[in-house]
């Protein structure tokens, strides 16, 4: 390969990931490796509660006795948790996230160029960030006009200083201490993350959205939100997540929890374009996030939509326990897979409360040598009556390398419920791009037009400023896929 | 508009067109006739560049060669397939897909893009002179469509699109008279001293509907015999066996 061939290919390679780039700054990091040392000195630098630092503590104490899980589809080589650094913040960072006006320029730079200027008078009206960098919180904005109605929306940082009393309550409520290994090992060592609370009555008039980016290099990123919505409450919050391009393997390990209590409803979305990896599958981030609603009340309903397209593997089951009577789950995903990515996602709906309701609307898309397994499970409990749930997984094949497999778990324990499982698994045929290129559209803007219908049901779920975004993240992610 | 000489097509190493000498000028009408497994389908998807189809000799379209360029590019210049099979694409709204593919070839052609609202504008007009109903064009394209939607819905797109040459594979296939004779009435109203057709059929009863200046008898890849419209009658009463070895 000649130089100037180097330099077009490298190019190539760039443009196929927008988010690649690297923000020079100077960074405060814990030393290497996992240990209680590393515990003290992140709560120490998040300035947290005595009680706080006990509950990480105690969740290290547990891990010691847990084995990491390997009964998941894509394998990968073993992670050396002594060689991770747990903590990464910029050197311009000191007391959490302060006025917008004193950030330092560099990451506000990096936002702009992520396209989420911090300035709130740039910003999309409706919406209110939480920008997230490694693993600090570095911004929030519109705090100051939530809170004129009650809205609590701050890093969960600020939240266990702020809001001690929210946090105890809830934290690890929906996902115990030692639910799983990286479950425990995200309560031993979170850094940041966002806590939501709406008070009783509230519509929280904005969406509320997180933007996570990993910047520093060898650095896990272990985020921790937490979502309260109140009685007849009602919030749409959003994430969103990049990061550079190396040619290692990062972890991003998150827990997200969720509790709706009597007649709220949770709205949760995430526009997943972590850094994929290279199209010989070096590099890029791996994504296991444990991702829990708990309807705790009556008449209460979380709805999850996630649509995945980075990561060099993603492994996650955002679910729904329907603990309150007449509560209802909802899962829409879109899960596309290309060159070396994997995937290994679906949900739980656990159906305790009577006369709940649960929706599973899936759509995987595998293209070059990726392999996307859904895995679900619906489960009914004995005291579930007049219980329902519909789901409906559909799989896409773009060329014949690829895999797409579907492994549903159902156990009914009710038999005045009803569940109802419907797959489907199909190619994009040689004969709909030919129809397409004739008809004027090049091969990639064929394959996007045919791969967003596949979706459309998924891409509609999302709150309507970033559907477009997704519609058109779905083309990118797929470019060179056929042909 | 196009001069064919001495095009050889093979599908997967077998030979299918073997050597195809054909002009069509501006504004004419031609139809090729001829039995099952002649390559008159292949002949379609030769000339709009569907991949698989090894070709040699020359496709001149406007006095260029355009044997080397891709289906979209082909598209783009003006060339058209109305095709025998429309193609089913699950979830793609046919209204989206007819804008996509028109301000595809509008920017091509270094034309304004049409917004949502110019582009409804133009299809409802369009759509009403093919007696197309407005529910149609809301479903997933070609889905769960008759025969004779489909067919439409290709005429609809050559309107839409007004290319400069128009290639119709077996359009008369799965018709009645009714939808027969609005998708002929869709063709004559663009038939103009611009525009070139090459239509291919089984049958003279479509060539009632749309009258060509030329008829071709194409037989194991050539052409055999060529005449006026008068040829076709000949055809339908004394069938292909007088020109097919």
């Amino acid at each position: 390969m000649s130089a100037s061939d180097e330099i077009i290919q490298q190019y190539q390679d760039r443009s196929e990931y927008d988010h690649g780039f690297v923000t020079d700054i100077d960074t405060i990091e814990v030393p290497k490796g996992l240990s209680e040392e590393t515990i003290r000195f992140i709560s120490k630098q998040k300035k947290e509660p005595q009680w706080m630092l006990d509950w990480r503590l105690n969740a290290y104490n547990r891990l010691q006795k847990m084995e990491e899980p390997d009964w998941q589809k894509p394998k990968y080589p073993k992670i050396n948790y002594q060689d991770l650094y747990y903590y990464s913040a910029p050197k311009s960072f000191k007391d959490g996230p302060k006025s917008l006006d004193e950030i330092d320029p560099e990451i506000k730079k990096t936002y702009d160029k992520l396209g989420i200027p911090l300035e709130e008078q740039k910003r999309l009206s409706g919406v209110a960030v939480d920008a997230v960098f490694d693993s600090v919180s570095v911004a929030t904005t519109f705090k100051d006009k939530l809170k004129e109605i009650g809205v609590i929306f701050c890093s969960i940082s600020e939240a266990t200083r702020e809001h001690p009393e929210l946090v105890k309550k809830y934290l690890g409520s929906v996902i115990p201490v030692t639910d799983h290994f990286f479950a425990t090992l995200n309560s031993a060592v979170f850094t940041d993350g966002s806590f939501v609370y709406i008070p009783p009555g509230v519509r929280c008039p904005m969406e509320l959205s997180t933007y996570f980016r990993i910047n520093a290099q060898n650095t896990g990123q272990f985020e921790r939100t937490l979502i309260i919505a109140d009685k007849d409450s009602y919030v749409s919050y959003l994430e969103g997540c990049t990061a550079p391009m190396r040619d290692e393997n990062q972890l991003h390990a998150a827990n997200v929890e969720l509790v709706a209590l009597d007649g709220a409803e949770i709205k949760y979305s995430t526009v997943q374009n972590w850094y994929p990896g290279d199209k010989e599958g070096k590099g890029g981030i791996y994504n296991f996030v444990t991702k829990r609603g708990d309807c705790r009340g009556k008449n209460s309903k979380i709805s999850w939509t996630q649509v995945e397209t980075g990561s060099a593997i993603t492994w996650k089951y955002p679910s729904c326990i329907l603990r309150g009577d007449n509560s209802q789950g909802e899962f829409y995903s879109v899960a596309i897979t290309n060159n070396f990515q994997k995937a290994d996602t679906g949900t739980k709906m656990i159906h305790l409360g009577k006369n709940t309701k649960s929706k599973i609307i899936s759509k995987g898309i595998s293209a070059g040598q990726a392999d996307n397994t859904y895995r679900g499970l619906v489960s009914v409990h004995p005291k579930a009556t007049g219980s329902k749930n519909f789901t409906q997984c559909d799989s896409l094949l773009v060329g014949n390398k690829c895999g797409a497999h579907t492994v549903p778990y159902i156990e009914n324990k009710n038999s005045s419920s009803e569940v109802e499982h419907e797959a489907t698994t199909s190619k994009i045929s040689d004969d709909q791009l030919f129809y397409c290129r004739q008809r004027g559209l090049n091969q990639e803007e064929a394959v996007s037009l045919i791969v967003n219908g596949f979706c459309k049901e998924v891409l509609q779920q999302l709150p309507m400023e970033f559907a477009v975004e997704a519609q058109k993240l779905v083309g990118i992610s797929l470019e060179g896929s056929v042909g | 508009m196009i001069d064919i000489k001495n095009l050889k097509v093979s599908v997967e190493d077998k030979d299918i067109i073997k050597g195809l000498n054909l002009k069509i000028n501006k504004g004419e009408v031609h139809a090729i006739m001829g039995p099952n497994g002649s390559g008159k389908s292949t002949l379609s998807y030769a000339l709009s560049g569907k991949e698989g189809y090894e070709a040699e000799g020359e496709i001149n379209y406007n006095g260029e060669n355009i044997l080397e360029l891709n289906t979209e590019e082909r598209a783009q210049k003006g060339i058209f397939l109305a095709f025998q099979y429309p193609i089913e694409i699950p979830g793609v709204f046919t209204n989206n897909f007819l804008r996509t593919s028109l301000n595809a070839v509008r920017k091509a052609k270094g034309e304004k893009e049409l917004n949502a609202v110019e582009f409804l504008n133009l299809v409802k007009e369009k759509s009403q002179k093919l007696k197309i109903d407005k529910e149609m064009l809301s479903r997933p394209l070609n889905v769960g469509f008759s025969g004779g939607e489909k067919k439409r819905n290709e005429i609809l797109q050559m309107s839409l699109l007004e290319p400069n040459f128009i290639i119709m594979d077996e359009t008369d296939s799965g018709l009645d008279i009714d939808a027969l004779k609005i998708v002929s009435n869709g063709v004559n109203a663009m038939r103009s001293p611009e525009r070139s057709f090459l239509i291919i059929t089984h049958y003279q009863r479509l060539l009632n509907y749309i009258k060509p200046d030329f008829v071709h008898v194409f037989s194991d890849g050539k052409i055999v015999e060529s005449g006026d419209w008068k040829l076709a009658l000949e055809l339908e009463n004394d069938g292909y066996a007088k020109f097919v070895s």
